[in-house]
Parts: structure tokens; sequence; C-alpha cells
């Protein structure tokens, strides 16, 4: 009894001694799984999730505290990585797949002011002072930053238009 | 003879060919309007070279290839340039495509400038490769890979044969039975250009047991050519598959998501042989093909060689139209083809037939419960597990379907034919391709977001870096002017 009392006592000793030392020594500052979570992200820092940017949503879905389902342009592709990095378990079905939007600029309203141009974080549009602008649908992504600061509204978020080349069958329609 | 191989799996569908099979290859009277997409190939879209209002003489070039894969597009007959915009591609999305609209004036008069090879077997593959590219040829089966590209294999792989498609294994089709009974010497002089630009001795054309007439259209006129050896197929659905012809012939597997040339084999297909034999030998571009137009809904079942960009309308009324009202329509055969979204839409160079199907033919059932009876296993000529891959898609995983072997689904429809319960599972595997993919271009994008937002932020530090940098440089002038005006006074008062 007393032989078993002592063995675990030393035993415990030791071990918290080495988890002690090994806290200290192998400590990681901050969350590496909100780096990996980051890397996930779109990173187009649109803040349509609510969060600042892409960083913070991801710090934030590391503590647990934003669902994996928290980022609109991702679509469900998104949403699939993120519960397999996090190991959680999301019904694909009900995540809303979101139609991918463009900006598109209505010629004969944009005045050429630059207030959109200067947003855009990802250089997708193309213009100068007093030229009208355009959008390059490839580099857009949707984030609705220029929507927003346009003076005469004339951006326009239109759904991305199919091609041949990347049109596919839908899904068939489900057996009753 | 050569010793044929088996192949797992495949179905026999009623081949319901006696429906044209007897009927001679028929010009089409030209249509009002011919409506000439630009892309009718797989790759990039042409570039069109004319403009509005222009006139152009048969052959002409209407656009050129852009980029490495892509094909050029001419002009059908001569005519008039009526505009070049959007119009509905034969293509079951019904989407739009940048189209040259041509009128014909009815003279079909050729451009001036052919210049012919008397000889091509003196020209180099380098040369019949590039008369091959100029001529706008792609894959005539249906695929519509551009044939040149096809051709350039030779430089990146050890060649030995090259297989001719002459299977015809869908049904109703009757288009290349048509060409190689009645043009089997042209026919055979392409397939011979086609082996010298690709450098291969050995030629294997080979053709179903269900066209008799063509097999020996086709031997005789090979009699002479000790290379080409005429050899006749099982009569088995899915026999003219690439992959799955080449082990037939050979035995030999086609590597997963791989090339026939991996094997040193290269597939062509017998309307592809004949239009380089025009290229070649008439300096004629593909601005024709000869199509089957038939099925129940068919007044009159017809083969008809038809200029690119016809309505398929015309070819309809060439057929004495409906008798029936068709249930479904479709391009292609029965088994792969695809519905037609209307019949405005113009002929294509990968369009084989045009098929209008009645009530019976289409067997349109209601899609029952999977009894796992494993019919489509059988019938799956690519060994997969059709059942299963379904079922994995139908609750989204489609990542388990890929290592299932979605990939390796030749979407041949062998399986869908077979299920008892009349499950599309065709449909479910070309959705789930089209997702996978369409993912890939997302996560593309994705990082290409991130590229540019990184280069973005560069810029603007260094914009913010040189703006300082100009400040500090205007302050230090600043100061160094105010000094100088404190000093100048002094060094005169010195002086």
């Amino acid at each position: 009894m007393i032989y078993a009392i002592f063995v675990i006592a030393a035993l415990g000793a030791v071990m918290g001694t080495l988890l002690g030392i090994a806290a200290k020594y192998l400590a990681v500052a901050g969350n590496p799984l909100a780096g990996e979570i980051e890397a996930l992200l779109p990173g187009s820092q649109c803040g349509q999730c609510g969060y600042p940017g892409c960083a913070p949503a991801a710090a934030a879905m590391a503590k647990g505290e934003a669902p994996v389902t928290l980022c609109p342009p991702g679509g469900r592709g998104l949403v699939a990585a993120l519960a397999e990095k996090l190991g959680v378990n999301v019904d694909l079905c009900d995540v809303e797949e979101k139609q991918p939007l463009v900006a598109f600029v209505h010629e004969h309203l944009c005045v050429g002011c630059t207030k959109c141009f200067k947003r855009c974080p990802t250089d997708a549009i193309l213009g100068g002072p007093k030229q009208i602008h355009a959008i390059f649908p490839d580099a857009c992504t949707g984030c609705e930053k220029c929507f927003e600061v346009c003076p005469t509204e004339c951006i326009e978020m239109r759904p991305m238009q199919a091609t041949l080349q990347t049109w596919y069958w839908p899904e068939p329609a489900r057996a009753a | 003879m050569i010793k044929l191989f088996k192949i797992r799996g495949g179905v026999h569908p009623q081949d319901r060919k006696q429906l044209s099979a007897n009927q001679a290859i028929e010009n089409l009277p030209l249509p009002p309007l011919l409506h000439i997409p630009l892309q009718q190939h797989i790759g990039a879209p042409a570039e069109p070279l004319v403009r509005r209002g222009e006139t152009v003489l048969k052959g002409a070039l209407l656009a050129r290839s852009q980029g490495a894969i892509s094909a050029p597009v001419h002009a059908p007959t001569s005519g008039r340039i009526m505009g070049i915009g959007g119009f509905p591609a034969h293509h079951p999305s019904g989407l739009s495509v940048r189209t040259i609209t041509l009128q014909p004036d009815g003279n079909d008069a050729w451009v001036d400038h052919l210049d012919p090879v008397a000889d091509p077997f003196t020209l180099q593959p380098d040369d019949i490769a590039r008369r091959v590219a100029e001529a706008g040829i792609v894959g005539m089966g249906g695929a519509t890979f551009p044939a040149a590209v096809k051709l350039n294999l030779r430089n990146r792989y050890a060649l030995h044969t090259l297989v001719i498609n002459g299977a015809e294994c869908e049904p109703y089709l009757t288009c290349d039975d048509r060409l190689m009974r009645e043009q089997p010497d042209e026919v055979l002089d392409g397939v011979l250009i086609l082996a010298r630009g690709l450098g291969v001795e050995r030629i294997l054309f080979a053709i179903e047991n269900n066209k008799p007439e063509a097999f020996a259209a086709m031997n005789s006129a090979a009699h002479a050519y000790s290379q080409v050896e005429v050899v006749g197929l099982p009569t088995r659905y899915p026999m003219g598959s690439e992959k799955h012809l080449v082990q037939t012939l050979t035995g030999r597997e086609t590597p997963a998501r791989g090339l026939t040339a991996d094997i040193g084999i290269v597939v062509q297909n017998v309307a592809t042989a004949l239009a380089v034999h025009e290229a070649l030998r008439h300096a004629r571009p593909l601005i024709s093909r000869v199509m089957t137009v038939s099925g129940g809904a068919i007044r009159q079942p017809r083969n008809i060689h038809v200029p690119l960009g016809t309505p398929l309308s015309s070819l309809i009324d060439f057929c004495g139209g409906f008798k029936q009202k068709p249930a479904r329509l479709i391009s292609g055969g029965p088994m792969m083809g695809q519905p037609v979204p209307s019949i405005r839409v113009p002929v294509v160079k990968g369009s084989n037939g045009l098929l209008a199907l009645t009530e019976e033919e289409v067997r349109l059932r209601s899609e029952m419960p999977c009894i796992r009876c494993a019919s489509c296993v059988h019938a799956c000529p690519c060994g997969l597990l059709p059942l299963d891959m379904a079922a994995q898609i139908r609750v989204g995983s489609l990542d388990a379907s890929v290592n299932l072997g979605l990939l390796d689904c030749i979407a041949c429809g062998s399986c869908a034919y077979a299920c008892p319960s009349h499950i599309p599972l065709v449909h479910y595997f070309n959705y789930a391709k089209g997702e996978l993919a369409a993912r890939q271009r997302a996560q593309h994008k994705q990082n290409e977001t991130k590229r540019l937002i990184i280069i973005r932020k560069a810029r603007m530090e260094a914009l913010k870096q040189a703006k300082h940098e100009m400040m500090m440089k205007r302050k230090r002038e600043l100061a160094t002017a105010k000094q100088r005006n404190t000093e100048t006074p002094s060094t005169e008062v010195g002086a």
C-alpha cells in the first residue's frame, strides 16, 4: 500500500517536472491552427463574415468562437475543408452555395473618381482619374468594397456567367 | 489476322443502324444563313479576323487559332459576314458563344490561293502537322481535340502504331460507315498521311463486325499497303472508346488518366482521316462534315454532307421533318450524345449525328432505389463500381467517389443503360466531375487572389516608402536652403 502510494507520487512528480520543462521550452506562441485556417480562407479581407479580416476570423474559428460556415465567398468547398481541418461535423446540404458575384461597372454612369479603384484589394479594377473604370472578372473576389463606395452607384454585383468551359450538369434530382 | 483481346464489361444495345445505313451520303443544299461558332473544339476559342459586312470566299480563314490548344475556323461557303456575336451553342447548356454569321451568296466560290501538295509523303512530319493545324482539323468522332496537337505527340512519346477508329459503336450512327463504303481510297490516303505525320510504321484499321460492307471496301483499298491491317472487331458497346479499342487490339491497357500515347499508340477517327486527305491533297480546310440524321421520329433518316454552321432545323427539313413529336433531340449517339437545346443551333465540327427519338426509344422511366444488383458493375468497361460512386455523390462525398475511380469513368453510359432501377448514373458522374473541376477553379482563383493581394500590399508599401522619402528629401532641401540663406549674408559681411 505504502509502496504503491510512493510509486504513484514519484511518477507524478517526475512527469509533472517533465511537463513543466516541456511547457517552457516547447512553448508555441499563438495558436498554429489559426495560421492553417487562414491559409484556407480566401484572403481577400472582405469582412463579409463580420470580422475585420481573414486573420481575425481564422483566430476566432481556431478558438471555436466562430462556426466553420462563416465565410460566404468560400462556399461549400471551403466549409468542407474547414470542417475536416477542425474535425467538426457539418451537414453540407444545409450550406447555402452562394452564387459567386463579381462587380460590373456601368460605363454610362462611371465618372472616373477612382474611389473603387483605390479600394480594390486584388487590383481587379482598371482605371484612372476621369477615365471610365473596368473590372477584370477573373480577379474580382466579389468583396463589394467598390460597390459600397461608388458615388454614382454605377457598380452592380452580378453573378459570374457560366461559359462552355465552366458549365456542368446540375445535380440530378433526388429520387423520392 | 491479329489476335484480339477481350475487354471487360460493355453492353449490347440494339444498333438501329439499318434506319440510315443504306442511305448514300447526300449533299445538303446551302441554308440561307450559316452560324459558325468560334469555339468548336476543346481549347481556347478562335479569334475572329473578319468584320461585319465583309465578303469572304469559300475556305477563307474567318478566325485564327489562339494558344497551343486551339483550332482556326474557315468559311464553309462564299458570302457576306452578317455579324459576329452571341448565338446559342451546340451544347446542352444552350449558353451563347461568339459566332460568325455568314450569308451564303450561292456561288460557293473557293478562295483562289489554295496550294495543295502533290505528294504529301515527301513532306516532313512537322509540315504535315502544320497543315493539319491550319486546316482547323479536330477529332471528328465527337471529342473535337485538335488533330495537330495529337500529331505532335510524336515529339514527346515513342509512338509505334496508328489505330484508325472505325468502330462506330454508338447505335443509330452510320456516317463513318458510309464514308468507309463510299470513299475508301480517300480515307485510306488520309490514314497514310496521318501515319507519315506521326512517323509510325504500323496501322491498324479497326471496324466493328456489324459493318461488313465497310470492312470489305476498306480491306480491298488497303490491299496494296502491307503496313495497313484492317481488323474486324466484335460488336459491343463501347468498342469505339479509344482506350478500350487499343486494349482490344493490343491487349495493353492505357494507364489510368493517361493517354494511349503512353503505350505508343495514337487513335484517330475515320472522318478525321478524310479531313486530313482533303487538307493535304486539295488544301481544303475543314468546312463540312458528314452527319447521320436518324431516330424513330425522323420521316426519312439520312446521311448528309453538311456545311459547318448549318442550323439543325435545315437538316430536319431535308429529312422530311418529324413523323411524330420527338421525345428527345440528341446530338451524337444515344449512349453518349447530349440533348440539343434547340433546333436553331448550328452543326459544328464534332457533330456526328442528330437523333430525334420517340417516347419508346427514349425509355424514360422514373428513378427507383438502387437494389445493389451490380448490373452496372458488370457493365462498366473500366472496372468501376458505378453504384457506390453514385451513392457517394448523392450524399455529397465527392472525394470518396474520386477514391472509387470517378476520374477513370469515360461516361460511356453502359451502367445507366444496364441499370434496372433507371438511375441516371452518368448524370451523377457528370455532375460530380463538373463540381470537382469548379472547386479546382475556385481553389486556383483563391491562390491567385492571395498573390494579387500580396503584390498590392508590396506596391502600397513601396509607394508609402517613396512618399516618405520624398518628404524627407524635401525637408532636407528646405533645411539646407534655409541654412544657405542664413549663411550667405554672414559671408557677405565677412568679405
